[in-house]
């Protein structure tokens, strides 16, 4: 597509993210294009506000989750490299690099299934202690259920959601269990966007 | 901006206007299309010999005949629609279009029995140049394309079985003809798809479909009647027909962006004019179709591809208020125009002279059938391997079974040109297959959408476990993918769209950081909410520490485990999927063409954050790990009520963002930030309490150092009882301590609960306001910094 690694060259440690994120140099160039059209003051980071501005984003119900799923704990920016390993899993799986197998120095690939999973979690699991509790499913059903649900309704369905998937009696998701709750699914295509291949 | 789907309306009912005119004599009464009538109580009406007395009341009828009668018309189609529905069960199984045609036929028997003649009001050219550019329409080209061909070809050769009589319509004729009715109008089907909730790309396909077809179909009609006049027809023509439906076509197109390209740069100037906005996106609409008729290319595409245009960018320009009157306005317009065709429809049936052939009109049917599926099954093999999402059978059907014809149809049978010998044929067999596809295809596409099970948006995919999580997954993929921005795989598409950013978006948008209604909504929120944390009301946080026990009683409690009936399933997999919210749909902007877009919900999404963000900044929102004991509220005397008496102007924090970006992120943030717009509680209820005095300020609104200070505040101020007011007052006191003792002496009496000694009272934030006399104390709760 005519970009070539010389226009990587404005993106700092554009070689090593390409390594650990898998993206092509042209896709990290348009990512960092993005990035640049986000960060409206030209701060070279990320705010809050700059992903507020994306204003399809504050219609989502759960808008506020991902946007704070860029932020690292304790920061209030959020910086390019950041930025694209965020993005990373969301790139679709690819098949033949599950298939060559990995050895077990290298670290499991940002968009892979257990990656996408975890990340789906983490919208729930606020607290981050690796479960989902009953209030913490209750409060992501409240955000994507319209007004007219009851909370009676809400808790039978939060109920029921915890009972399928909890096998060990702990009245919490863990994330084995959410993932074994999801084998079914093909999380590879629900979890990626599609041009980020 | 939108177009509107659907009927050709009044185009149509010009055209039926204008052959009125043209039809076989029919008993007399018809009001013939005049220009101006001279009132006939002119002079002649008096003998004149007589003198002419100032008449003090007149009638003067004829003068206001045409627009009166045009009105009573619209007024009666008007009002057989709300008949419709006041009994709504009525509309859920038979269409509206149905109805209306009904309705119009009644209309239609019984001025047949009384020798009355539906108005023939205008001259096509003042209806072609009045009346058609309201409507809007779109198309898919190669559908029409190849039904017309299609249909016409196959007209052609039954044609020539001698049984029919028909042999006399030559090709040329048929083609014509059957272009006439390729025109799908699926205006009842959109609604069906839209109750039973197809999935949304056969939704578009179908509304796309129903827009495009009519441009293209009139394009072909104009074509294939020029060559239908004449006598032979060679191959040159042919060649030249083909060519010249592309210019036109093009042409059309090309015309429409130019003029949308105007409007949005003259749209770019008008922030000071904002009333005649509106005005200026008719008028240039008006203009592209004029000019298209001045070249004799296709008007219709003219103004359905400035409609396009303009909206994306002049959508970013103009007030929020001329978009709701210029979509209001389309929508009347559109909707007007639907039921005035459809009625005109029923009347005409009865009124006009008929001729009937079996073996023409029910090939006809048997054909448009057929080759419409045809069609549907050969498009979609061919572009299905381009699509992410293929089109299954089902949806095929659907799209098949969609193609009810409508009032274009009508509209081009009655513009037949007289010399084509077989008019009054093709006229009734386009109201015959008119009226066939509307009934009964209308009225049983329902069930059997229902009954095939199309494949629906967001089918019970097994457990409630999945079904949430795989929601939660589509919300998060639309954000990314609106993080993202605009990418697409396509070379061409992504150099358009550079471009589009880099100089189109410049010149035409006056700034290109316009705010859509909904981020001012939001903003304004935030505000509101800003406002809501000083003067929170008092019931919900002194309830806060019982729900939290509440809470930690649920947790450890062992609850018996819920027995869920297969019917409790059931229900809850229809709770799911009827009140999830839905993904942002990127395509389909108005999916109703009837209703005026609802971001009802879009707003309902946000106030409900809002809320929650509120929720959240209450402490101990639910965070086993927040241990709560830092709040102890004083709580307001019943009945009162605090209200907002705070101007905004308080709001000081650095920047409203900072309210969110704490928000955001509740528990991994060190809560030392938090004390500075936590939950305060407005001193009203002390004001009115006679003992206050008006102390200099106390802000709730820690500036600058507000992590420092709360915590060092927290540390040297917290006492666990209450009383000893005097250590909850900061250090830097600009407090009158005097009043201070007073207000909390009072409070003391107010509390109700001494729940927890342990939990330490509020502290006092006593940093200096802005010099503005105000409620003289806002107490904040701090609770203890929980760093992480």
């Amino acid at each position: 597509m005519g970009s070539s690694s010389s226009s990587t060259e404005r993106i700092p440690d554009a070689q090593e993210l390409m390594q650990e994120t898998g993206f092509s140099a042209a896709h990290l160039v348009r990512l960092y294009e993005r990035f640049e059209f986000l960060d409206k003051d030209d701060r070279g980071e990320l705010r809050l506000d700059d992903f507020e501005a994306v204003s399809e984003l504050a219609m989502n119900p759960i808008g506020d989750r991902i946007i704070g799923a860029f932020f690292s704990p304790g920061r209030e920016t959020v910086d390019f490299p950041s930025f694209v390993r965020i993005l990373a899993h969301f790139r679709p799986t690819d098949t033949n690099r599950t298939r060559n197998g990995r050895n077990g120095a290298q670290p499991e690939p940002a968009n892979s299934r257990t990656s996408k999973l975890k990340f789906a979690f983490q919208l729930y699991d606020q607290d981050r202690d690796g479960k989902v509790s009953r209030e913490e499913l209750l409060q992501v059903l409240r955000m994507m259920l319209e007004m007219q649900v009851t909370e009676e309704q809400l808790q039978s369905i939060a109920e029921r959601a915890i009972q399928e998937a909890d096998l060990d009696r702990d009245d919490a998701i863990s994330f084995d269990e959410f993932k074994k709750s999801l084998e079914k699914v093909d999380i590879e295509h629900k979890m990626s966007v599609r041009f980020l291949e | 901006l939108q177009p509107l789907g659907g009927a050709a309306g009044l185009m149509c009912f010009s055209l039926l206007c204008v052959c009125r005119g043209e039809v076989p004599p029919k008993p007399t009464g018809v009001v013939t299309i005049v220009p101006p009538i001279k009132p006939d109580n002119g002079p002649q009406a008096y003998p004149e010999a007589e003198k002419a007395n100032l008449p003090v009341f007149t009638m003067n009828y004829p003068r206001i005949q045409i627009p009166f009668e045009i009105t009573l018309w619209m007024l009666l189609a008007s009002f057989a629609k709300i008949g419709f529905h006041v009994y709504h069960k009525i509309t859920i199984w038979v269409p509206e279009s149905c109805l209306l045609i009904s309705i119009g036929l009644i209309v239609g028997a019984i001025m047949h029995s009384v020798h009355e003649e539906p108005p023939a009001v205008l001259t096509s050219n003042v209806f072609f140049l009045y009346m058609l550019p309201p409507i809007v329409l779109w198309f898919a080209v190669v559908g029409t394309l190849w039904n017309s061909v299609g249909i016409g070809m196959s007209l052609f050769a039954i044609c020539q079985i001698e049984a029919f009589g028909v042999q006399d319509i030559n090709l040329q004729e048929n083609l014509l003809f059957a272009s006439i009715i390729s025109a799908v109008d699926p205006v009842a089907v959109l609604n069906v798809f839209e109750d039973v909730n197809v999935n949304e790309q056969l939704y578009i396909v179908v509304f796309g479909e129903c827009l495009f077809n009519d441009a293209v179909t009139v394009v072909l009609y104009n074509m294939f009647s020029f060559v239908a006049e004449m006598p032979v027809v060679e191959p040159v023509d042919v060649f030249l027909g083909v060519a010249r439906f592309f210019v036109v076509g093009l042409g059309g197109m090309g015309f429409g962006i130019l003029f949308g390209f105007v409007a949005a740069f003259t749209t770019r100037f008008t922030s000071k004019v904002r009333e005649i906005e509106p005005l200026f996106i008719f008028m240039y609409s008006y203009l592209a179709y004029l000019v298209a008729e001045l070249f004799s290319i296709s008007s219709i595409m003219a103004i359905v591809t400035c409609a396009l245009t303009m909206k994306y960018y002049v959508e970013e320009n103009v007030s929020q208020r001329s978009c709701t009157t210029i979509r209001h306005v389309v929508k009347m317009l559109g909707a007007i125009s639907e039921t005035l065709i459809f009625f005109f429809l029923g009347v005409v049936t009865i009124t006009t002279e008929h001729e009937w052939n079996w073996g023409y009109i029910l090939f006809t049917l048997l054909f448009a059938f057929v080759w419409r599926g045809l069609g549907v099954l050969v498009l979609t093999q061919i572009i299905n391997p381009f699509r992410t999402i293929p089109f299954n059978l089902k949806d095929q059907f659907g799209l098949a079974y969609g193609g009810l014809r409508g009032a274009i149809s009508f509209a081009l049978a009655f513009t037949l040109p007289d010399n084509i010998g077989r008019k009054q044929l093709f006229v009734t067999a386009t109201i015959a297959i008119i009226l066939f596809t509307v009934f009964l295809q209308g009225i049983s596409i329902r069930p059997l959408i229902e009954f095939i099970n199309v494949r629906r948006t967001n089918r019970n995919l097994g457990t409630i476990n999945v079904e949430i999580h795989c929601r939660l997954m589509e919300h998060t993929i639309a954000g990314i993918e609106d993080l993202c921005g605009q990418w697409s795989h396509f070379y061409w598409k992504d150099k358009f769209m550079k471009f589009n950013n880099r100089i189109l978006r410049r010149i035409l948008i006056r700034d290109s950081r316009a705010e859509s209604s909904i981020v001012a909504l939001y903003k304004k929120l935030e505000l509101q909410n800003a406002m809501e944390i000083l003067d929170t009301v008092s019931g919900d946080i002194s309830a806060a520490p019982s729900i939290v026990s509440l809470y930690e009683e649920k947790k450890s409690s062992a609850k018996p485990k819920k027995k869920f009936l297969a019917a409790d399933l059931r229900n809850m997999h229809d709770i799911l999927s009827k009140n999830m919210y839905k993904i942002r749909q990127r395509t389909v902007a108005y999916t109703n063409k009837h209703a005026l877009p609802n971001d009802s919900q879009t707003k309902e999404i946000l106030i409900r954050r809002h809320a929650s963000i509120r929720r959240s900044l209450r402490p101990g929102s639910f965070q086993s790990t927040m241990v709560p004991k830092s709040h102890k509220y004083f709580s307001l005397p019943p009945g009162q009520s605090l209200d907002l008496k705070f101007p905004p102007g308080r709001l000081s924090y650095t920047d409203d963002h900072e309210t969110l970006s704490e928000v955001a992120y509740p528990t991994r943030r060190s809560r030392s930030s938090r004390p500075a717009r936590s939950s305060s509680r407005a001193m009203m209820p002390l004001r009115r309490l006679d003992t206050l005095t008006e102390a200099p300020s106390v802000d709730a609104v820690g500036d600058g150092g507000r992590t420092d200070h709360g915590v060092s505040r927290t540390d040297s101020s917290y006492s666990d009882s209450h009383a000893a007011p005097r250590r909850h007052i900061n250090s830097s006191d600009d407090q009158d301590s005097g009043s201070v003792d007073n207000l909390r002496n009072n409070h003391h009496e107010a509390q109700e609960e001494e729940e927890q000694p342990s939990s330490s009272s509020p502290v006092w934030a006593a940093e200096p306001r802005d010099g503005t006399t105000r409620n003289p104390l806002l107490r904040r709760p701090q609770w203890n910094p929980k760093k992480k």
